[in-house]
């Protein structure tokens, strides 16, 4: 497992993002959604950008998603990081362009490729429960 | 077409400073020195100019006071944002063309930014920094990375773009790095953010930039030729956010282009030099793409091999050596040596006869861009 043990910089908490960051004990990742028309809002607004809809809760999503593109990390931009490791964009099964930026464990860098299904695995730190994501073995939905 | 406020501003005058690796000066100095070049080269004094914009690192009140200068208006200060770098030419030119400036002084000064990490995790940030991604490197490798997939361009077609810009480096006494590079340097060099090596990535320097954006009808007491806005563009329409816009790889550049053409009756076709920002090769491909040098997903085939966008070639691009290899002044060097090519004072690496040249900055959601003519 390439796991980081160093500890992340990680956000100041806010009511707007503490469900994101903090929820995932469980396993599940939880991201905004309008109450009205159903999107999945990420990053986390206060508004709808489809709809304006004010009513927006954290809901389960499925967890899983599609590589869309990612980088090997070599440069050692922080002290006591374990290069190289891999930053990606995933893109989630729930909605088209539902993106995170997030990193891939669990397999080694050179086997990351666009399109790779991934699935969501988090890392504690303090409060947080950071989602990373590991290669999926489970077929792709429908 | 309708009067646009762009056409009611010229550049006036120019200036820069030393540039080059650790030069012991403030930017603060820097900038001093290319503020009173600028001032002087558009036949004005200090007496004369009554406004400033600046995306800094020199806060403008330093050089305000410095100046002693007596000010209608300073822009609001910071950051990049839709617009990107060049926002605060777009700023400067509102202040002309609404009659509350006559000549503004825009101005960049650069202190050896490094890509070390210093920031927390806030703003769009708090999204990035949590997975370690530290750098515009990572951000717009990522971009890269997804450009290959879908449209097949090579780490060998990036590479002509910092093969090339070294090149003319050469011509250039004050790009910090002139010695000729060959593909096979630029594909062996360290990984950064891979598919990013060091080359793709520009050389962080000392320096300033500064022009004087002054009211069109001051154009009969130009000392030197007045370059024109023929159109500018600072728009945005896709979310402020580097993994979110819809439209991923073609980023915030592709609102900028539109908004540039939307606003001209010029074509691509029309123009003869075009300075780009490459703070990564990747951003360089991505601008001729959107602002419609070649089509979508061409831009690898477009620059290959570099005779194309060589002095001399069909398009020749980053003539001054660009950010990779003249040295990194966050968009204000590629629209200094623009000013330059137009008023015909480029010297060894002067485009001849160039009369319409674009200088485009910025990558992710802060982009913009101007067409300008002389």
């Amino acid at each position: 497992m390439n796991e980081r043990e160093e500890p992340r910089v990680l956000p100041e908490i806010t009511d707007l993002n503490r469900d994101f960051w903090t929820s995932g004990r469980d396993g599940e990742l939880r991201i905004l959604r309008c109450k009205a028309c159903r999107v999945w809002c990420h990053p986390p607004r206060p508004m709808c950008p489809e709809c304006h809809g004010r009513d927006l809760s954290y809901e389960t999503t499925s967890g899983k998603g599609t590589i869309y593109s990612y980088v090997i990390n070599h440069h050692p931009w922080r002290p006591g990081l374990r290069e190289p490791y891999v930053i990606s964009l995933v893109e989630l099964d729930d909605q088209r362009h539902l993106r995170l930026t997030t990193n891939i464990v669990g397999c080694r860098p050179e086997a990351v490729f666009i399109g790779m299904r991934v699935a969501v695995r988090f890392v504690a730190q303090g409060d947080f429960f950071v989602p990373l994501f590991i290669p999926d073995d489970g077929l792709r939905p429908a | 077409m309708r009067e646009l406020l762009e056409r009611r501003a010229l550049v006036s005058g120019v200036g820069i400073s030393k540039t080059g690796r650790r030069l012991g000066r403030s930017g603060l100095e820097l900038a001093l020195d290319a503020a009173m070049t600028a001032i002087a080269d558009a036949g004005l004094t200090v007496e004369d100019i009554d406004g400033i914009a600046t995306m800094g690192e020199a806060p403008p009140d330093d050089v305000k006071n410095s100046l002693g200068a007596r000010l209608a208006w300073m822009a609001p200060f910071g950051g990049q944002g839709a617009g990107g770098h060049l926002r605060y030419v777009v700023q400067a030119i509102m202040a002309v063309a609404t009659g509350l400036c006559r000549h503004v002084l825009v101005y960049r000064s650069v202190s050896m930014l490094s890509g070390e990490f210093r920031d927390g995790a806030t703003g769009d940030a708090a999204w990035h920094i949590p997975f370690h991604e530290y750098s515009a490197a990572s951000m717009v490798a990522m971009h890269a990375r997804r450009h290959m997939h879908d449209y097949g361009t090579t780490r060998e077609q990036l590479g002509a773009i910092a093969v090339t810009s070294r090149r003319h480096a050469a011509l250039n006494e004050q790009a910090a790095l002139r010695e000729p590079i060959t593909l096979d340097e630029y594909l062996s060099a360290r990984w950064i953010a891979e598919p990013f090596g060091l080359l793709d990535c520009d050389i962080p320097i000392d320096g300033a930039v500064a022009l004087i954006v002054s009211a069109a009808d001051h154009e009969p007491d130009c000392p030197n030729v007045p370059v024109r806005f023929e159109a500018l563009a600072c728009g945005t329409h896709g979310k402020m956010s580097w993994d979110q816009r819809v439209e991923f790889t073609s980023m915030g550049q592709d609102d900028s282009a539109r908004q540039l053409w939307s606003r001209t009756d010029l074509k691509p076709a029309d123009v003869d030099v075009v300075e780009i920002y490459d703070g990564f090769t990747y951003l360089a491909l991505n601008w001729l793409e959107n602002l419609g040098f070649c089509k979508r997903g061409e831009g690898g085939p477009f620059v290959e091999g570099g005779i194309r966008i060589s002095l001399g070639g069909e398009l020749p691009m980053n003539t001054y050596g660009g950010q990779l290899s003249a040295g990194r002044l966050h968009g204000y060097w590629l629209l200094y040596e623009a000013i330059l090519q137009l008023q015909g004072r480029a010297g060894a690496r002067q485009v001849d006869g160039a009369e319409v040249a674009i200088a485009a900055a910025g990558g992710g959601p802060n982009t913009g861009c101007l067409l300008l003519t002389r």
